[in-house]
């Protein structure tokens, strides 16, 4: 016990002595994590929108003004026809236009009745279909608060609760999937490649020469990883918390432990990379491809994945991100307990150890 | 000339002799477009629904089945009570539960006013506020039809009423992977041209190859345009084969000149072969290189708008944006694809493309040195 003791302090050394890769370790998530969770967003935010108004009257400025003071839309401009609207449309300058009919607020007040139409750039359904539903949504609003006094018959109310998010931050969405991100490619990636480098220079041999047993070698490579990543996990949480307003509803123990295991999980799929892979490239091309395009894309972290068709789902039940964000998604956002995720919890920590015996069984002792 | 002609010509064999090289060129870009397409999408449909049904009266069914009829909502299986509303949702089994109270159809015909409350996983965000205005609608819908059924001989009093009507333009039925695949050719082509430029000159410094051609009389542009050359064409052919994809599998619209979208892709490539070259001046090894490519690509891939809009982004990161070559591919790729902007339209990005394209290849010679 006391040489694999020594031996982890021998990696740990190893690890702290290449400073510029321990800034690169520890500063990148940092920077990542901060860029990212202020980049990656998808909610609705300054629309450059066109207003194509034939009538100009009273109701439609005052219409145009509701829209402009929601904070989601800026005026581009009035345009004079649909063909100006269109050409605007192709030069990327706004992406919606609201159409105001003739004689707008005459036809309001004679005829009980007039007329919008909001036409959208749908090149970009989701923004298309966000847009459209907010103006539409502000419209709606601007004309019930003109029947405000009259008394309508059999109205019902509807009160809609935004559970878990009442502003609808899409950071609450992709702070939990950055943080999977930078995880596992920490994680995961490191120890491919600092197993896979003992492979490639020779020194792998010398080390299973000595009395230590090769699961104490390798246990002892992965160790400082261990370590290091807690380290992330702790400024991680801490900036998610403290920069974006991250809630953590449910219990932070809970919360470290299954971060813990999730870093188990990613540890010891980098073992098995490098169990199976003979140079440093390999183990990093296998670890980039392997582990970043789906993680980034079929986990859930910015696309939902009752959406995507079934193949690709059945793809993301063998990703341990994918359940690692439904955990922590329940832990920190939902709040529930232990309760809640011991079915992902059983998945991940399965993972783990099909992971543990496989690479176990590939590396070889003998080279 | 005739030294680039055969500098392009070695480097073309080297290429193909590489046995990995052609899948990388033929199998990589259908792979990327297939799972690509079909994964990164926002559009919103079944979404699963609940009704917690309190009232229990022929009304408050009816409300249920209107729901259920709807294309945009499912609903799920689960019997719900007072005390496991909130647990279908913390569940994942539902995103909406429609909660109706006691009494509904009662207070609605006494009092002419009845509550019904939504609730709405709103984790993700932008879906939450779809899926409400979707449920909205439903429910408003409702309130007119119970209306006009239930006062008989109903005389739409003479409210105002706006009329609200809409039009998609570019893309009526919102299909998402017509948005997407433009942007994935973009990805595809940077993709391979990075990769294998970055890769070019270290590779030679790594075999220590670069110290033959440094002592022939090669020049340092000659050298550079040689090698660059077959990376262009490939990233070309890259191209032109997404796009053959993106036509027949996905029957993605070209409304734009073909030529136009060339044109800016060639542009482009100079100026992403030249970052790629000078990743290659920077490093010492391929693993490094290859390294600092990955991190780079993320970068500009995350912040370029392929998967969420630049304009949500705060202002600071939409700045920087401005200088990424990759949004403005993208931009490019969409808008003339898509929209069918013509150059006129693309002449801002055709602009700042070329000042890019003089300054990262002129760094990229200034960089490369013949001597070590």
């Amino acid at each position: 016990m006391k040489k694999f003791f020594g031996f982890v302090i021998k990696e740990c050394l190893h690890l702290l002595r290449d400073w510029r890769t321990m800034i690169i370790l520890v500063g990148m998530p940092v920077a990542q994590i901060i860029l990212f969770g202020f980049a990656i967003r998808n909610e609705l935010d300054s629309v450059r929108i066109g207003i194509l108004d034939h009538s100009r009257d009273e109701v439609t400025r005052e219409i145009t003004e509701e829209l402009l003071s929601s904070g989601y839309f800026i005026l581009d401009g009035y345009y004079g026809s649909t063909d100006e609207i269109g050409a605007a449309f192709r030069k990327g300058r706004i992406k919606e236009a609201v159409v105001f009919g003739n004689d707008f607020s005459n036809s309001l007040v004679r005829e009980n009745r007039a007329d919008i139409q909001i036409i959208t750039d749908a090149s970009e359904p989701n923004m298309a279909n966000l847009a459209l539903s907010y103006t539409a949504g502000i419209i709606r609003n601007y004309a019930s608060s003109l029947s405000e006094q009259k008394q309508i018959p059999l109205t019902m109310n509807i009160e809609t609760k935004m559970l878990y998010n009442e502003e609808l931050r899409s950071v609450f969405m992709f702070v939990p999937g950055i943080m999977a991100l930078i995880l596992m490619l920490i994680s995961a990636m490191m120890t491919s490649i600092t197993i896979a480098r003992e492979k490639e220079l020779g020194t792998l041999e010398v080390l299973l020469a000595s009395p230590l047993k090769p699961m104490q070698i390798i246990l002892g490579k992965v160790a400082p990883y261990l370590i290091l990543s807690m380290v992330n996990l702790a400024l991680i949480l801490t900036v998610s918390t403290s920069v974006f307003g991250m809630p953590i509803r449910g219990s932070l123990l809970l919360l470290i432990a299954e971060c813990a295991l999730f870093i188990t999980t990613a540890l010891s799929l980098g073992i098995l990379i490098s169990a199976v892979s003979n140079s440093m490239q390999i183990a990093m091309a296998i670890s980039l491809v392997v582990l970043m395009l789906p993680t980034v894309l079929l986990s859930g972290f910015i696309f939902p994945v009752e959406n995507m068709p079934w193949p690709l789902q059945a793809i993301s039940h063998i990703l341990p991100a994918k359940w690692f964000l439904i955990i922590i998604k329940n832990i920190m956002l939902k709040g529930t307990g232990f309760a809640y995720v011991w079915k992902e919890t059983a998945v991940l920590a399965g993972m783990t150890l099909f992971l543990l015996v496989v690479s176990m069984k590939k590396f070889k002792i003998r080279l | 000339m005739r030294t680039i002609f055969y500098i392009v010509r070695k480097e073309f064999r080297q290429i193909f002799r590489n046995k990995s090289m052609l899948p990388i060129i033929f199998v990589m870009p259908v792979i990327q477009l297939l799972i690509l397409a079909n994964a990164a999408t926002f559009e919103i449909k079944n979404v699963d629904f609940n009704v917690l049904d309190l009232d229990r009266s022929p009304l408050s069914f009816k409300l249920a089945s209107k729901f259920e009829a709807s294309p945009y909502f499912t609903r799920s299986l689960t019997e719900l009570n007072s005390y496991t509303a909130e647990e279908e949702i913390i569940n994942g089994k539902a995103k909406l539960v429609i909660v109706i109270p006691e009494n509904f159809e009662k207070d609605l015909v006494r009092d002419n006013t009845a509550e019904v409350q939504l609730l709405i996983n709103a984790i993700d965000g932008s879906a939450a506020g779809i899926i409400a205005s979707y449920a909205q609608n439903i429910l408003a819908d409702f309130n007119i039809e119970a209306r006009i059924n239930m006062i008989n001989m109903y005389q739409p009093e003479p409210l105002p009423v706006i009329g609200i009507s809409y039009r998609h333009w570019f893309n009526p039925e919102l299909d998402y992977i017509t948005f997407m695949v433009p942007g994935i050719m973009a990805l595809l082509v940077t993709l391979i041209g990075l990769l294998l430029s970055a890769m070019s000159i270290v590779k030679e410094k790594e075999i220590g190859t670069i110290e033959q051609i440094n002592v022939t009389p090669i020049r340092k542009h000659e050298l550079i345009i040689g090698k660059l050359i077959p990376f262009f064409v490939i990233a070309l052919f890259e191209l032109a084969f997404g796009l053959t994809i993106g036509k027949i599998v996905f029957d993605i619209p070209i409304v734009g000149s073909i030529w136009l979208i060339f044109l800016f892709a060639a542009l482009y490539l100079i100026v992403a072969l030249s970052v790629g070259l000078i990743i290659s001046t920077f490093t010492d090894t391929q693993q490094q290189a290859m390294f600092i490519t990955w991190f780079i690509m993320v970068i500009f891939i995350l912040m370029s708008g392929l998967f969420t809009p630049i304009q949500s982004m705060p202002m600071w990161a939409q700045r920087i944006t401005w200088f990424n070559p990759v949004a403005y591919f993208i931009d490019v790729m969409r808008m003339v694809m898509l929209k069918g902007s013509d150059f006129s339209d693309i002449q801002r990005h055709f602009v700042i493309l070329s000042v890019y394209a003089v300054f990262s290849t002129s760094y990229a010679v200034f960089r490369y040195k013949k001597v070590n």
